[in-house]
């Protein structure tokens, strides 16, 4: 009767661990990896092993030798964190700026606020936006998928070409109809020139279905991005065509969607409330759609996620789930 | 569509192992040791002595207060002392120490099988004999039950509600009472009805239970007023709070008491204690208990006397298994682990339960990830993860703003926690703190 | 240089120049009036704002001495003497010197000397185990380990040995009672530090009957009261099973320790007993000088 155990209620457990969601959320996103790898060709495998080799490799060295913590290399984080950060790059960056990327998304971006679950801003997040201001000419330059060009060049996405296009004085309708813009098919499966996830908008909700049937997320912040985009977009678009993208195009162009299921739901930078996750979406989709239309940048959806991260604390403190028995104006 | 509670909520693996399985009367045995204090509220006092002898149902400690209970002898013998015995927390605890010779009944006791429908007595005899009987609340919390039946000057009952759910793992008491006892449970709610004076009854069963749900819907149309109300399988169904809401859905206000809304909620096995002291004269000394694990060679449902040892109830399943690493009395979401086998059965106690050496131990915890999955199964709507990092920095006033006082201890968030925190310990912790700080506030 | 250079520097100037002023006009309107000598005693505080004194912060403790009329029972428990002196001086009060005490640990229950009966797999907090059992041994009365008493410490003062007991650092506890507050069994206690920092005391706090506390704890006080017998100054009193040395009364003569049977009354910092030298044996008979010089 020595070896008996006594600690309070209760005596089971779900058997849920931060290993089983992370690793879940890297099956979510093997099918765009996948697609990425078919489009893009051995690029984008090599950067996204190095990403995850420096991710993996930072973080070990910072805990073990500067830190002087617990490793915890296992719990899968800073893999996710690895991906993630390839899935924002081009496929043919040199790959000493996405190490650089995988410094700042790690050290800077996750351990220097106390590691996994201290952290303020997405670390993928930090560490791309890091490096898209750094070095803007090697971030901005897209390599086309393999199969639409022969010899592969690169070119501008299709955000990019829309902003160009307006900026020139050209409607809407008229740039998305020229030759070289893809159609909304060929941005839906992937056939466009972007980062690693930016592509096949339909692997990213293959992705989002795993996650939530394995209850990794809740379709909280997802879908009020993508709503909120929709509805403004739409707005946007209806009061002038001819300077507003619909939108479609919104949804499946950029990093919109990718953002949307990987990133902006982030469980330590997202808020802990049904209500708080409805608001942090809407505030994302406004944003993203803010600056896609007069910001400087064609991507806004980086930007969105990392200002509305600086308000989830905000967020957490003023929208309370709601309380069993509470009467509302108490 | 099934009824149910509106927020969180879990489903844990049923391991409903003694399913099925019929009642088994456990052999008496050599010593019974009986607590002086197996209720909510001030402990009784004991009105038998050292050498004196007793009969079954004879009552041998005498409520002392408006919120206490009676207990009676629940077996024939010598009183060999009263004295303190270490109980299953590890903490000295006055019982009395009866040694048992033969099984001779308190003659006023009826012990025929008969069922009598008839409730000739009024509420207050009603009332008065289930105080008599020492009936306390069979589900766990063991709250007197004939306090619950005197509802607060300027309230007024109008539903009575039993908790037939069992929604813990592994527990199957109150099923197998349903299926062995149906008719005198319904006799029992007619009861209470009358001593309520509420002229409806809804009955709250789990749907993992259709047998009982059929038997007695099928016991209930022969009655006016009572109603079967199946549920969905979803823990904690079986919290108070979560039972009024999912069958009458209206929401107990926080810090108030089931009668704010008009509930009066009732354990089944405490229906059928009422039953047995009032149409049979039986005070409360046996109660069905299921003894269960995934290693016990034989579990079941024995019908056992208050005070019998736990290890008597272990030994007639089997025996304690060699891979044993927790004995649990209750269930396995909000039991206590027991330090010990040969303190005794209490009134409370509706289940042992057995966990092997693996399943006993915790994961080492981690830094909290704030996936939110805590707040999302929280059936009160709180944020246990918020709650754990005020107890630890002891902040009590943002404690109470927080309402951790609504807490119900269900354990939901510590079951569902990724990085094995340990939320439901904290939590207590600062409810303790926070519920002293607001009573000195009161003085 | 250019326009630009000047026009910048000329502007940057009158901005600091105005904010200065607005800043000195509100620093006045809004300034709050206070006992000067407030802040002097602050500054000679230690600064450590632990609490010990009984007040929010040094700053709380400053106030108290300047509004109270005698310094008695105001004590800075980290300064000492010292600070305590200091404070008198400054304010022209008096203060009486506080004999300086240190946190004891009234526990021998090692994992040697108590062995467990249970393991806990809870939380790691006195306080959760407290409230959930008796402890992982025989002992309720024990050291539950968890180290509550560790983690509240503000001066490094208190650790957990390995052999499952706080350890109290003589030099570093300043018996702020922190320790004392958050030992769910109230087992630490802040007593004298004693002459040469010695002291003697009772290592115990079971009330089990002799009995029942030997079975759990081969160290533990039986209640047996031959040390109360033994004290030639009335200083050890026996209840409820378990004996306690005032520490007042207490002269240090250590012939409790020599006598209890389980060895539950330690003695801090003496040096060690060397072995009575073996003394001839002189005949019986013969009295000198010296022994009729003692009566």
């Amino acid at each position: 009767m020595n070896n008996i155990f006594i600690s309070p209620s209760p005596h089971v457990h779900s058997g849920d661990s931060i290993q089983k969601n992370m690793y879940g959320v890297v099956i979510a996103m093997l099918p765009a990896m996948i697609l990425a790898g078919i489009y893009f060709g051995l690029g984008a495998i090599i950067v996204a092993t190095v990403s995850v080799v420096s991710c993996l490799l930072f973080e070990y060295l910072i805990q073990k030798f500067i830190l002087k913590v617990k490793t915890t290399l296992t719990d899968g984080s800073a893999l996710i964190t690895g991906l993630l950060l390839a899935f924002n790059v081009p496929s043919d960056i040199p790959l000493w700026i996405i190490v650089i990327g995988a410094l700042v998304a790690i050290g800077m971006g996750k351990l220097s606020f106390g590691g996994l679950g201290n952290n303020v801003f997405n670390p993928a997040l930090v560490g791309r936006v890091f490096l898209l201001i750094s070095f803007p000419v090697q971030m901005t330059s897209w390599p086309k998928p393999a199969h639409l060009s022969a010899d592969a060049y690169t070119g501008a996405t299709p955000l990019a070409m829309l902003k160009e296009g307006i900026a020139n004085g050209e409607s809407v309708a008229s740039i998305m109809q020229s030759n070289n813009f893809p159609s909304y098919k060929d941005m839906f499966m992937g056939n466009i020139g972007g980062s690693l996830g930016e592509v096949a908008a339909i692997a990213i909700l293959l992705g989002l279905a795993y996650m939530l049937i394995k209850k990794i997320i809740t379709w909280h912040i997802p879908v009020s991005i993508l709503g909120t985009v929709a509805i403004f977009g739409g707005i946007l678009h209806l009061s002038d065509p001819i300077h507003y993208a619909d939108p479609l195009f919104h949804m499946v162009s950029g990093g919109l969607l990718a953002g949307a299921v990987f990133m902006a739901t982030d469980y330590v930078t997202s808020p802990m409330s049904k209500k708080g996750m409805i608001i942090y979406g809407i505030g994302i989709g406004l944003l993203t759609i803010i600056i896609r239309v007069w910001g400087a940048y064609p991507e806004g959806m980086s930007f969105a996620i990392l200002i509305m991260n600086a308000f989830t604390p905000l967020i957490n403190t003023y929208c309370k789930p709601k309380r069993f028995g509470v009467i509302k104006n108490k | 569509m099934l009824k149910t509670f509106s927020i969180g909520g879990i489903h844990p693996p049923e391991n409903k192992l003694s399913k099925g399985k019929s009642i088994e009367v456990l052999p008496l045995p050599e010593k019974a040791i009986i607590p002086i204090s197996q209720h909510i509220g001030a402990p009784a006092t004991v009105i038998v002595k050292k050498g004196d002898t007793v009969k079954v149902g004879q009552l041998i400690a005498k409520a002392s207060g408006f919120i206490s209970a009676n207990i009676h002898s629940s077996v024939s013998g010598t009183v060999e002392k009263i004295d303190n015995i270490v109980d299953a927390s590890g903490y000295p605890k006055p019982a009395v120490i009866i040694k048992v010779e033969g099984d001779e009944w308190e003659e006023s006791i009826d012990r025929s099988e008969i069922l009598i429908s008839n409730v000739e007595l009024s509420k207050e005899e009603i009332i008065a004999k289930v105080a008599e009987a020492g009936i306390v609340g069979l589900g766990g919390a063991t709250f007197p039950a004939n306090v619950k039946l005197m509802p607060p000057s300027g309230t007024k009952a109008e539903v009575l509600i039993i908790n037939a759910v069992e929604c813990e793992p592994y527990l199957t008491s109150d099923h197998s009472i349903m299926i062995e006892k149906g008719e005198e449970i319904i006799n029992g709610v007619h009861i209470v009805m009358k001593a309520l004076e509420v002229q409806s009854a809804i009955i709250g069963i789990e749907n993992n239970k259709p047998d009982a749900i059929k038997y007695l819907s099928e016991l209930a149309k022969k009655c006016i007023g009572i109603e079967i109300c199946p549920l969905k399988v979803q823990y904690p169904q079986g919290g108070e709070k979560q039972l009024i809401k999912a069958t009458i859905n209206k929401e107990v206000p926080s810090g108030a008491l089931p009668i704010a809304v008009g509930a009066v909620v009732q354990n089944v096995g405490s229906i059928l204690a009422i039953y047995e002291a009032v149409q049979k004269n039986k005070p409360l000394f046996e109660r069905v208990v299921t003894i269960t694990g995934k290693s016990v060679t034989n579990p079941g449902n024995y019908l056992c006397r208050i005070g019998t040892p736990i290890k008597n109830i272990i030994e007639a399943a089997g025996g304690i298994p060699s891979d044993t690493g927790k004995i649990i009395g209750g269930g396995p979401m909000m039991g206590k682990a027991l330090t010990n086998i040969d303190s005794p059965l209490t009134k409370g106690s509706s289940g042992i339960l057995i966990m092997d050496d693996k399943e006993s131990q915790r994961d080492t915890q981690r830094d909290c990830i704030r996936c939110a999955k805590c707040v999302n199964v929280c059936p009160m709507g709180l944020e246990p993860f918020l709650l754990m990092t005020l107890a630890e920095n002891n902040n009590i006033e943002r404690m109470e703003t927080e309402d951790i006082m609504d807490c119900i201890e269900c354990g939901s968030c510590s079951y569902t926690c990724p990085a094995n925190r340990a939320l439901l310990d904290y939590i207590r912790l600062g409810k303790g703190r926070t519920g002293h700080m607001i009573r000195t506030r009161k003085q | 240089m250019s326009i630009t250079v000047l026009l910048t520097i000329v502007s940057l100037c009158a901005i600091g120049i105005a904010a200065a002023v607005i800043l000195y006009f509100v620093a006045q309107k809004f300034k709050v009036i206070e006992d000067p000598r407030i802040d002097q005693i602050e500054e000679v505080l230690p600064g450590a704002n632990c609490g010990g004194c009984g007040f929010p912060g040094c700053r709380g403790f400053a106030e108290a001495t300047v509004k109270a009329e005698t310094l008695d029972g105001l004590n800075c428990p980290v300064g000492g003497a010292e600070t305590m002196s200091c404070v008198a001086k400054t304010l022209g009060k008096e203060v009486q010197e506080q004999t300086p005490k240190i946190a004891v640990l009234k526990c021998n229950g090692t994992c040697e000397n108590r062995p467990k009966t249970n393991k806990y797999d809870g939380a790691q907090s006195c306080a959760i185990q407290a409230s959930l059992y008796a402890g992982q041994t025989g002992c309720q009365y024990g050291c539950l380990g968890c180290g509550d008493c560790v983690s509240v410490c503000n001066f490094d003062a208190i650790y957990m040995h390995e052999n499952g007991l706080p350890v109290v650092v003589e030099d570093k506890c300043v018996a702020c009672g922190a320790c004392v507050e958050a030992c769910p069994k109230d087992i630490i206690e802040l007593r004298n530090k004693g002459p040469k920092d010695r002291r003697v005391f009772v290592a115990c706090s079971s009330k089990d009957k002799g009995g029942v506390a030997k079975k759990a704890c081969s160290t533990a006080c039986i209640g047996c009261m031959k040390c109360a017998k033994e004290c030639p100054f009335d200083a050890i009193t026996v209840e409820n099973n378990l004996a306690y040395i005032d520490f007042e009364k207490c002269k240090l003569c250590r012939k409790c320790v020599a006598v209890c049977p389980t060895k539950a009354i330690h003695e801090t910092n003496f040096p060690i007993r060397k072995p009575k030298p073996v003394v001839e044996e002189k005949p019986k008979s013969v009295e000198t000088d010296s022994n009729l010089s003692d009566k």
